[in-house]
């Protein structure tokens, strides 16, 4: 009962990173239509946005000390990483996918597998391949409940996710921008015609998307220790099952299908084996294109000529 | 007569690659014969996966996965074949041939199936799942392969004897290959169910609205494309005396795509045109390997802004050279 329990907690946490990152798909799907390959390594480079930022705050100094960043700094880093995620995101839409965008679909997918080899390749050249220890920008504090140990580390991964799809939700149901991006997942072209700047409003879907996936990348270093520049090749297409399952293009969605896959994982590799904790995505995947393929929360749209 | 006509084609056909193959072998250094092979193998995969990406418009981007099926299982069935043939014809160059194309088609069979099996679910939605699901079976493939302790785990099948697989592959068998899978799917590509696929490609509810059975199709289109795979994973696997891992990474299935970009999809001769330009630049970017992917990818994005067709869009070559520019795949002239 205790182990279940424990992997409970490990899943909700990877799981709500998991969200973070699925939120980013599901988002730019509901308007473009494309599988944003690329998101996976926005992931990559906000995680090591947020490793060199810590570097620079002197990171070192309080590890030395054995003590964790102090809330403002770690806030810092986190800012620091989504900003430039968000940058790197819009400069992606803006050279890469913008000219091909009422291309035929397979245009702008290839293109995005482009820019997903790029990012991924440049990252080793960049960051060097090989795996780098992730600073404590917290320092780890356990402690037990009914038998269960938790950290400070997992609560505050799955309370900064909270917060960010909370904050998303509100952006997106009550700001006159996040009623565009509704609009334009509904129908692009009746929103261009309402006088909407489609190109704007697919500019902020693109910088808060890559925000949180940054943030997702951040909270995954102190997840799992280590980052790699291909870290987000096979976490992103966790995510993208993760919306998949959940229902492509529902907000709600993807928070609950990101949460499902990291359970799945979870238990997976507590009570099957570790080595197929990565298979299980890709069975879900398969299953829910068999039985459900609008997702858990989508809505089934016909498609029309 | 016209059976007559075939089998002497046939035969002319297989003495060319045969003259051709004692000429290569006697012209040409060791190493450069391998690149010759591994361009022949990059044809193979290369109009394999243009039949599904490029003719019928869907996208595959797990293809290494069914060439790792097709070079474990053409591996493996040679081997164990190896003992009862040879016990049956006696040692030889003729008992050698058989065991290898037994293991080939055999390779083609796995991969084949294993098309249907990440088909059948995928292909009835959109097409852009496809690409998540090949993705997704081209890196569990790779994880079972890892983790198959019959198969050598992640150092590799070598076989049973300790010199590792026979191997086999030569100038004529690939070419031969190449030939016969080239053949098969101009003919499939010009042919009804070819203009079927064209016509998924085009406008997937047009198509249905004109009962053509999409789905089915579909499926079988991916099938077939797989199994090309599977042969050129069986070539593969027998000319370097094994199969690991790590040779079918998601970066072989990003070849394939240069393969088939570079060339343009839907071209059949712009397939062989890219498999040739992949194994040659591969050699020559040698010393630049940790650039390579990052100068693919540069690459495909260039082109998927500035000529999303490719070279050559969906013509053939020998259409460009008979000055004729059809649209689409025609029906072949003559009446049967």
């Amino acid at each position: 009962m205790t182990q279940f329990l424990q992997q409970i907690i490990n899943g909700l946490s990877l799981g709500s990173i998991y969200a973070l990152i699925a939120l980013g798909y599901t988002m730019v799907y509901g308007i473009l239509k494309l599988i944003n390959f690329a998101h996976g390594e926005v992931f990559m480079v906000g995680a090591y946005t947020g490793f060199y930022a810590a570097g620079a705050l002197g990171v070192a100094g309080f590890e030395a000390r054995n003590q964790g960043f102090p809330l403002y700094l770690a806030l810092l880093v986190l800012i620091i990483a989504m900003a430039a995620a968000a940058v790197l995101g819009m400069t992606i839409e803006f050279l890469a996918y913008r000219p091909v965008r009422s291309a035929p679909r397979l245009t702008p997918l290839i293109t995005a597998i482009g820019v997903s080899l790029f990012l991924q390749n440049a990252g080793m050249l960049l960051f060097s391949p090989n795996p780098q220890r992730y600073p404590a920008i917290l320092s780890e504090v356990r402690f037990e409940l009914f038998g269960v140990i938790v950290t400070n580390i997992k609560l505050t991964i799955f309370g900064v996710a909270l917060c960010l799809m909370l904050g998303l939700h509100l952006f997106v149901q009550k700001t006159w921008t996040g009623r565009a991006m509704r609009a334009l997942s509904f129908n692009i072209d009746a929103a261009k015609l309402m006088g909407i700047d489609t190109n704007r409003v697919i500019r902020s879907t693109f910088a808060i998307g890559s925000g949180l996936a940054a943030a997702g990348g951040i909270l995954f270093g102190l997840d799992q220790i280590t980052i790699n520049p291909l870290m987000g090749v096979l976490t992103g297409l966790k995510a993208f099952v993760a919306a998949v399952l959940g229902g492509i293009g529902s907000i709600p969605g993807a928070v609950l299908g990101g949460l499902l896959i990291g359970l799945a994982e979870q238990l997976t590799a507590g009570y099957l084996s570790p080595a197929y904790r990565d298979a299980i995505t890709f069975v879900i995947l398969i299953l829910i294109l068999l039985l459900k393929p609008e997702g858990l929360l989508g809505i089934v749209r016909v498609e029309k000529v | 007569m016209r059976a007559l006509v075939r089998v002497a084609l046939t035969a002319t056909v297989l003495l060319v690659i045969y003259g051709l193959q004692v000429g290569v072998e006697h012209g040409f250094t060791e190493y450069v014969q391998r690149i010759i092979l591994l361009a022949g193998i990059n044809v193979i995969l290369a109009v394999g996966l243009n039949l599904i990406n490029g003719t019928t418009g869907q996208f595959s981007i797990g293809h290494a996965g069914f060439m790792a099926v097709g070079a474990y299982s053409a591996a493996f069935v040679g081997v164990k074949l190896a003992a009862p043939i040879h016990a049956a014809l006696g040692p030889g160059a003729v008992a050698d041939a058989v065991v290898f194309n037994l293991a080939l088609l055999a390779g083609a069979l796995f991969a084949g199936i294993s098309g249907l099996v990440v088909g059948m679910p995928s292909l009835r939605l959109r097409g852009d799942y496809l690409a998540v699901v090949t993705l997704g079976f081209g890196e569990i493939i790779r994880i079972l392969f890892n983790n198959a302790t019959f198969l050598g785990s992640a150092t590799g099948y070598f076989g049973d004897s300790p010199s590792g697989l026979p191997e086999y592959t030569n100038f004529f068998w690939v070419f031969a290959w190449v030939t016969a899978i080239v053949v098969l799917i101009h003919n499939l590509t010009f042919s009804q169910t070819g203009r079927s696929l064209t016509a998924i490609r085009e406008d997937e509810i047009a198509a249905e609205a004109m009962a053509t059975p999409t789905t089915r199709l579909k499926v079988i289109a991916f099938a077939i494309s797989a199994a090309a795979a599977g042969i050129a994973g069986g070539l593969f696997a027998h000319m370097q005396s094994g199969v690991r891992p790590e040779d079918f990474r998601f970066e072989k299935s990003i070849d394939m795509i240069v393969m088939i970009i570079v060339g343009g999809l839907g071209s059949i001769s712009g397939a062989i045109l890219g498999g040739i330009f992949v194994a040659v630049s591969l050699e020559l970017m040698r010393d630049l390997q940790q650039y390579r992917l990052v100068l693919y990818a540069l690459l495909l994005i260039v082109i998927m802004i500035v000529r999303p067709e490719g070279l050559l869009g969906t013509r053939e070559l020998h259409h460009l050279l008979r000055r004729k520019k059809p649209a689409t795949p025609r029906a072949p002239t003559e009446s049967v």
